[in-house]
Protein backbone atom coordinates (compact mmCIF):
# COMPACT_ATOMS: atom_id res chain seq x y z
CA UNK A 1 0.00 0.00 0.00
CA UNK A 2 2.84 2.69 1.27
CA UNK A 3 4.62 1.65 -2.09
CA UNK A 4 1.94 2.12 -3.93
CA UNK A 5 1.59 5.52 -2.80
CA UNK A 6 4.81 6.35 -3.16
CA UNK A 7 4.96 5.06 -6.53
CA UNK A 8 2.08 7.13 -7.55
CA UNK A 9 3.72 10.40 -5.94
CA UNK A 10 6.96 9.73 -7.54
CA UNK A 11 5.23 9.18 -10.97
CA UNK A 12 3.06 12.52 -10.59
CA UNK A 13 6.08 14.74 -9.48
CA UNK A 14 8.14 13.15 -12.85
CA UNK A 15 4.77 14.40 -14.55
CA UNK A 16 5.43 17.87 -13.08
CA UNK A 17 8.98 18.35 -14.19
CA UNK A 18 7.68 16.95 -17.82
CA UNK A 19 5.11 19.13 -17.65
CA UNK A 20 7.52 22.47 -17.16
CA UNK A 21 6.95 25.05 -15.19
CA UNK A 22 3.33 27.21 -14.93
CA UNK A 23 2.43 30.49 -16.91
CA UNK A 24 2.62 32.26 -13.37
CA UNK A 25 5.65 30.98 -11.83
CA UNK A 26 7.69 31.78 -15.05
CA UNK A 27 6.11 35.03 -15.29
CA UNK A 28 7.02 36.15 -11.47
CA UNK A 29 10.27 34.66 -12.26
CA UNK A 30 11.59 36.19 -15.41
CA UNK A 31 8.88 38.73 -16.98
CA UNK A 32 8.70 41.00 -13.30
CA UNK A 33 11.95 42.21 -14.01
CA UNK A 34 10.82 44.60 -16.69
CA UNK A 35 7.13 44.21 -16.64
CA UNK A 36 6.44 44.89 -13.17
CA UNK A 37 4.93 42.54 -9.87
CA UNK A 38 1.38 43.90 -11.32
CA UNK A 39 2.48 43.60 -14.89
CA UNK A 40 1.70 47.25 -15.46
CA UNK A 41 4.93 47.83 -17.06
CA UNK A 42 7.15 49.25 -14.21
CA UNK A 43 9.40 46.97 -13.26
CA UNK A 44 12.71 47.50 -11.03
CA UNK A 45 14.13 47.45 -14.34
CA UNK A 46 12.50 50.15 -16.22
CA UNK A 47 14.48 53.30 -14.82
CA UNK A 48 17.01 54.31 -17.54
CA UNK A 49 15.12 52.67 -19.82
CA UNK A 50 14.93 54.10 -23.30
CA UNK A 51 11.90 52.33 -24.22
CA UNK A 52 9.27 51.25 -21.45
CA UNK A 53 8.00 47.97 -21.50
CA UNK A 54 4.55 47.08 -22.70
CA UNK A 55 1.75 47.34 -19.74
CA UNK A 56 0.09 43.63 -19.92
CA UNK A 57 -2.84 45.18 -18.02
CA UNK A 58 -3.42 47.66 -21.25
CA UNK A 59 -6.90 45.91 -22.97
CA UNK A 60 -5.87 48.56 -25.73
CA UNK A 61 -2.54 47.66 -26.69
CA UNK A 62 -2.61 43.64 -26.11
CA UNK A 63 -5.67 42.97 -27.79
CA UNK A 64 -3.95 44.63 -30.86
CA UNK A 65 -1.64 41.59 -30.70
CA UNK A 66 -2.67 37.83 -31.52
CA UNK A 67 -1.68 35.15 -29.80
CA UNK A 68 1.18 33.60 -32.28
CA UNK A 69 2.51 37.13 -32.29
CA UNK A 70 3.00 37.41 -28.49
CA UNK A 71 4.47 33.77 -28.75
CA UNK A 72 6.61 35.25 -31.46
CA UNK A 73 7.80 38.07 -29.15
CA UNK A 74 8.74 35.69 -26.34
CA UNK A 75 10.25 33.26 -28.05
CA UNK A 76 12.62 35.63 -30.31
CA UNK A 77 12.53 38.76 -28.69
CA UNK A 78 11.69 42.67 -29.30
CA UNK A 79 13.40 42.43 -32.87
CA UNK A 80 11.42 39.50 -34.27
CA UNK A 81 8.23 41.74 -34.53
CA UNK A 82 9.69 45.04 -35.25
CA UNK A 83 9.70 46.23 -31.47
CA UNK A 84 12.80 47.19 -28.78
CA UNK A 85 15.36 44.60 -28.66
CA UNK A 86 15.20 45.85 -24.62
CA UNK A 87 13.00 42.67 -25.14
CA UNK A 88 15.51 39.70 -25.13
CA UNK A 89 14.27 35.89 -26.35
CA UNK A 90 13.47 33.72 -23.94
CA UNK A 91 13.45 30.90 -26.71
CA UNK A 92 16.47 28.74 -24.77
CA UNK A 93 14.38 30.01 -21.24
CA UNK A 94 11.17 28.02 -21.91
CA UNK A 95 9.83 25.37 -23.97
CA UNK A 96 7.44 25.88 -26.56
CA UNK A 97 4.78 24.61 -23.77
CA UNK A 98 5.76 26.83 -21.47
CA UNK A 99 5.71 30.19 -23.73
CA UNK A 100 2.24 28.95 -25.09
CA UNK A 101 1.53 28.89 -20.98
CA UNK A 102 3.04 32.39 -20.80
CA UNK A 103 0.46 33.61 -23.59
CA UNK A 104 -2.63 31.91 -21.77
CA UNK A 105 -1.15 34.26 -18.54
CA UNK A 106 -0.62 37.76 -20.71
CA UNK A 107 -4.73 36.83 -21.94
CA UNK A 108 -5.44 36.46 -18.05
CA UNK A 109 -3.51 40.00 -17.14
CA UNK A 110 -4.57 41.86 -19.56
CA UNK A 111 -8.51 39.82 -19.14
CA UNK A 112 -8.93 40.22 -22.97
CA UNK A 113 -8.49 38.90 -25.89
CA UNK A 114 -6.99 39.04 -29.64
CA UNK A 115 -9.45 42.10 -31.80
CA UNK A 116 -11.39 42.13 -28.34
CA UNK B 1 57.57 16.92 39.64
CA UNK B 2 58.86 19.91 38.75
CA UNK B 3 60.59 17.71 35.74
CA UNK B 4 56.99 16.45 33.91
CA UNK B 5 55.42 20.01 34.84
CA UNK B 6 58.52 21.03 32.43
CA UNK B 7 57.11 18.46 29.98
CA UNK B 8 53.44 19.36 29.63
CA UNK B 9 54.49 23.72 29.10
CA UNK B 10 56.54 22.52 26.42
CA UNK B 11 54.47 20.44 24.56
CA UNK B 12 51.88 23.26 24.90
CA UNK B 13 54.37 25.58 23.57
CA UNK B 14 54.93 23.01 20.60
CA UNK B 15 51.43 22.42 20.10
CA UNK B 16 50.33 26.31 20.07
CA UNK B 17 53.60 26.99 17.38
CA UNK B 18 52.32 24.40 15.36
CA UNK B 19 48.94 25.47 15.13
CA UNK B 20 49.78 29.42 14.23
CA UNK B 21 52.30 28.16 11.55
CA UNK B 22 49.49 25.59 9.96
CA UNK B 23 47.35 27.09 7.63
CA UNK B 24 43.65 28.06 7.87
CA UNK B 25 41.57 25.23 6.30
CA UNK B 26 39.63 26.90 3.23
CA UNK B 27 37.49 23.84 3.32
CA UNK B 28 36.68 23.99 7.10
CA UNK B 29 35.98 27.46 6.63
CA UNK B 30 33.54 26.65 3.41
CA UNK B 31 31.56 24.53 5.26
CA UNK B 32 31.26 26.26 8.25
CA UNK B 33 30.16 29.98 6.85
CA UNK B 34 29.70 29.89 3.48
CA UNK B 35 27.70 26.29 2.35
CA UNK B 36 23.76 27.53 3.84
CA UNK B 37 23.54 30.35 0.77
CA UNK B 38 26.10 29.00 -1.08
CA UNK B 39 25.96 26.07 -3.35
CA UNK B 40 29.58 24.25 -3.27
CA UNK B 41 28.21 20.68 -4.74
CA UNK B 42 26.47 21.50 -7.49
CA UNK B 43 24.08 20.99 -9.75
CA UNK B 44 23.01 24.54 -10.43
CA UNK B 45 18.97 24.61 -9.86
CA UNK B 46 16.60 22.86 -12.20
CA UNK B 47 13.39 24.01 -10.88
CA UNK B 48 12.16 27.80 -10.15
CA UNK B 49 11.42 26.30 -7.03
CA UNK B 50 15.28 25.27 -6.45
CA UNK B 51 15.98 28.63 -7.77
CA UNK B 52 14.07 30.86 -5.39
CA UNK B 53 15.49 29.26 -2.87
CA UNK B 54 19.05 29.99 -4.04
CA UNK B 55 20.30 32.73 -1.53
CA UNK B 56 23.75 33.65 -3.25
CA UNK B 57 25.80 32.73 -6.15
CA UNK B 58 26.73 29.22 -6.88
CA UNK B 59 30.48 28.80 -6.51
CA UNK B 60 30.50 25.11 -7.24
CA UNK B 61 31.95 26.47 -10.69
CA UNK B 62 33.73 29.31 -8.76
CA UNK B 63 37.62 27.98 -10.12
CA UNK B 64 35.82 28.75 -13.75
CA UNK B 65 34.44 31.87 -12.53
CA UNK B 66 36.25 34.06 -10.58
CA UNK B 67 39.70 35.69 -10.70
CA UNK B 68 41.05 34.65 -7.35
CA UNK B 69 42.70 38.44 -6.13
CA UNK B 70 39.47 39.63 -6.39
CA UNK B 71 37.92 36.77 -4.30
CA UNK B 72 40.74 37.54 -1.83
CA UNK B 73 40.00 40.71 -1.24
CA UNK B 74 35.76 41.12 -1.58
CA UNK B 75 35.54 38.52 1.44
CA UNK B 76 37.12 40.59 3.36
CA UNK B 77 35.30 44.05 1.98
CA UNK B 78 32.18 42.99 1.16
CA UNK B 79 30.14 44.72 -1.12
CA UNK B 80 26.93 44.16 -2.80
CA UNK B 81 26.88 43.33 -5.94
CA UNK B 82 23.52 42.30 -7.15
CA UNK B 83 21.36 45.22 -6.49
CA UNK B 84 18.32 43.21 -5.24
CA UNK B 85 20.00 40.36 -4.47
CA UNK B 86 19.27 37.08 -4.88
CA UNK B 87 16.57 35.88 -5.77
CA UNK B 88 15.67 39.13 -7.20
CA UNK B 89 11.56 38.65 -7.12
CA UNK B 90 11.86 38.75 -3.23
CA UNK B 91 13.75 41.77 -2.95
CA UNK B 92 11.02 44.05 -4.39
CA UNK B 93 7.80 45.56 -3.91
CA UNK B 94 5.56 47.59 -6.07
CA UNK B 95 6.04 51.75 -5.46
CA UNK B 96 4.14 55.12 -6.19
CA UNK B 97 6.16 55.09 -9.23
CA UNK B 98 6.63 51.29 -10.04
CA UNK B 99 8.33 48.57 -8.64
CA UNK B 100 11.02 49.69 -6.37
CA UNK B 101 14.53 47.71 -4.58
CA UNK B 102 12.97 46.64 -0.83
CA UNK B 103 16.04 47.25 1.48
CA UNK B 104 14.77 45.75 4.33
CA UNK B 105 15.09 42.16 3.25
CA UNK B 106 18.65 42.64 2.19
CA UNK B 107 21.14 41.01 4.14
CA UNK B 108 25.01 42.29 4.07
CA UNK B 109 27.56 39.69 3.27
CA UNK B 110 29.76 38.44 5.92
CA UNK B 111 33.20 39.22 6.19
CA UNK B 112 36.14 36.96 7.23
CA UNK B 113 39.43 37.89 7.96
CA UNK B 114 42.88 37.53 5.51
CA UNK B 115 43.74 34.25 6.31
CA UNK B 116 40.41 32.73 5.84
CA UNK B 117 39.86 35.15 2.59
CA UNK B 118 43.39 33.47 0.97
CA UNK B 119 42.67 29.74 2.36
CA UNK B 120 39.30 29.87 1.04
CA UNK B 121 40.05 31.27 -2.39
CA UNK B 122 42.34 28.98 -2.84
CA UNK B 123 39.77 26.19 -2.26
CA UNK B 124 37.20 27.68 -4.25
CA UNK B 125 39.68 28.00 -7.63
CA UNK B 126 40.17 24.15 -7.46
CA UNK B 127 36.02 24.21 -8.34
CA UNK B 128 36.25 23.69 -11.74
CA UNK B 129 33.64 21.03 -13.19
CA UNK B 130 33.13 23.38 -16.36
CA UNK B 131 36.47 23.55 -18.06
CA UNK B 132 34.96 22.41 -21.24
CA UNK B 133 33.25 25.25 -21.33
CA UNK B 134 35.93 27.74 -20.44
CA UNK B 135 38.36 26.09 -23.55
CA UNK B 136 35.74 26.90 -25.78
CA UNK B 137 36.39 30.52 -25.57
CA UNK B 138 39.46 32.36 -26.93
CA UNK B 139 39.46 35.72 -26.04
CA UNK B 140 41.40 38.14 -28.41
CA UNK B 141 43.22 40.35 -27.61
CA UNK B 142 42.29 44.18 -28.62
CA UNK B 143 39.73 46.96 -26.81
CA UNK B 144 37.23 49.14 -27.78
CA UNK B 145 36.37 52.72 -27.48
CA UNK B 146 33.98 53.06 -23.61
CA UNK B 147 31.33 54.92 -26.37
CA UNK B 148 31.56 52.01 -29.29
CA UNK B 149 31.41 49.48 -26.72
CA UNK B 150 28.39 51.40 -24.59
CA UNK B 151 26.90 51.82 -27.96
CA UNK B 152 27.01 48.12 -28.32
CA UNK B 153 26.05 47.13 -25.19
CA UNK B 154 23.07 49.05 -24.44
CA UNK B 155 21.91 49.82 -27.40
CA UNK B 156 22.53 47.18 -29.65
CA UNK B 157 22.39 43.68 -27.34
CA UNK B 158 20.06 46.00 -24.45
CA UNK B 159 22.16 44.56 -21.60
CA UNK B 160 22.02 47.67 -19.58
CA UNK B 161 18.23 46.68 -18.93
CA UNK B 162 19.38 44.46 -16.09
CA UNK B 163 22.38 45.60 -15.77
CA UNK B 164 24.45 48.59 -14.23
CA UNK B 165 26.94 50.05 -15.87
CA UNK B 166 28.10 52.52 -13.81
CA UNK B 167 26.44 52.88 -10.05
CA UNK B 168 23.75 55.24 -11.01
CA UNK B 169 23.09 53.91 -14.26
CA UNK B 170 21.07 50.41 -15.89
CA UNK B 171 18.84 48.10 -14.16
CA UNK B 172 19.34 46.22 -11.32
CA UNK B 173 17.81 42.53 -11.20
CA UNK B 174 21.41 41.47 -12.85
CA UNK B 175 24.39 41.53 -11.16
CA UNK B 176 26.40 45.45 -11.38
CA UNK B 177 28.97 45.02 -14.41
CA UNK B 178 31.57 47.89 -14.07
CA UNK B 179 33.08 45.27 -11.54
CA UNK B 180 32.63 42.63 -14.07
CA UNK B 181 36.25 42.40 -15.39
CA UNK B 182 37.45 42.73 -11.49
CA UNK B 183 35.69 39.75 -10.28
CA UNK B 184 35.63 37.75 -13.22
CA UNK B 185 37.80 35.12 -15.58
CA UNK B 186 37.19 37.04 -18.93
CA UNK B 187 36.77 33.48 -20.39
CA UNK B 188 33.59 32.95 -18.23
CA UNK B 189 31.99 36.40 -19.05
CA UNK B 190 32.07 35.65 -22.84
CA UNK B 191 30.74 31.65 -22.47
CA UNK B 192 27.71 32.98 -20.04
CA UNK B 193 26.93 35.45 -22.42
CA UNK B 194 27.35 32.70 -25.21
CA UNK B 195 24.94 30.65 -23.23
CA UNK B 196 23.62 31.30 -19.87
CA UNK B 197 21.79 28.46 -19.62
CA UNK B 198 24.84 25.69 -20.34
CA UNK B 199 25.82 27.26 -16.37
CA UNK B 200 22.51 27.87 -14.76
CA UNK B 201 19.34 26.32 -16.51
CA UNK B 202 17.01 28.93 -14.89
CA UNK B 203 18.96 32.13 -14.58
CA UNK B 204 17.17 35.14 -15.36
CA UNK B 205 19.44 35.93 -17.71
CA UNK B 206 18.45 35.36 -21.89
CA UNK B 207 20.45 34.29 -24.39
CA UNK B 208 20.07 37.10 -26.55
CA UNK B 209 22.00 34.83 -29.48
CA UNK B 210 25.06 36.95 -28.99
CA UNK B 211 27.73 36.65 -32.16
CA UNK B 212 30.88 35.86 -31.61
CA UNK B 213 32.62 39.69 -32.81
CA UNK B 214 29.93 41.06 -30.14
CA UNK B 215 30.87 38.85 -27.32
CA UNK B 216 34.71 39.76 -27.97
CA UNK B 217 33.80 43.65 -28.06
CA UNK B 218 31.28 42.86 -24.76
CA UNK B 219 34.58 41.62 -22.97
CA UNK B 220 36.17 43.80 -24.19
CA UNK B 221 33.79 46.87 -23.42
CA UNK B 222 33.73 45.49 -19.79
CA UNK B 223 37.42 45.32 -19.34
CA UNK B 224 37.54 49.42 -20.26
CA UNK B 225 34.50 49.80 -17.64
CA UNK B 226 36.20 47.86 -15.35
CA UNK B 227 39.55 49.68 -15.33
CA UNK B 228 37.70 52.77 -14.61
CA UNK B 229 36.13 51.41 -11.88
CA UNK B 230 39.28 50.46 -10.39
CA UNK B 231 40.95 53.09 -10.66
CA UNK B 232 37.83 55.57 -9.29
CA UNK B 233 38.36 53.39 -6.06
Amino acid sequence: MLNKLLFAILLASSFHVLAGETGLDNYKTYCIQCHGMEGNGKGINVRDMSVIPRDHTDVKSMSARSDDELFKVIKEGGASISKSNLMPPWGETFSDEEIKDLVQHLRELCKCKYGS
Amino acid sequence: MKKSAHKVLLAIALLSLASTASAVDGMAVLQKDCVACHDIKGPAPQTLQALWDRKGPDLFYAGNKYRQEWLVSWMQKPVRIRPAGEFYGDHIKPGAKGDEIDSSTLTNHMAITESEAVAVAAELMKLKPNDELIAKEKIEPGTISKMMGEMNFDKFQGCMACHLIEPEYGGFSGPEVYTAAQRLQPEFIASFIRKPQAWDPKTWMPNKHVSDQSIQKLVQYLQVIGKESAHAK
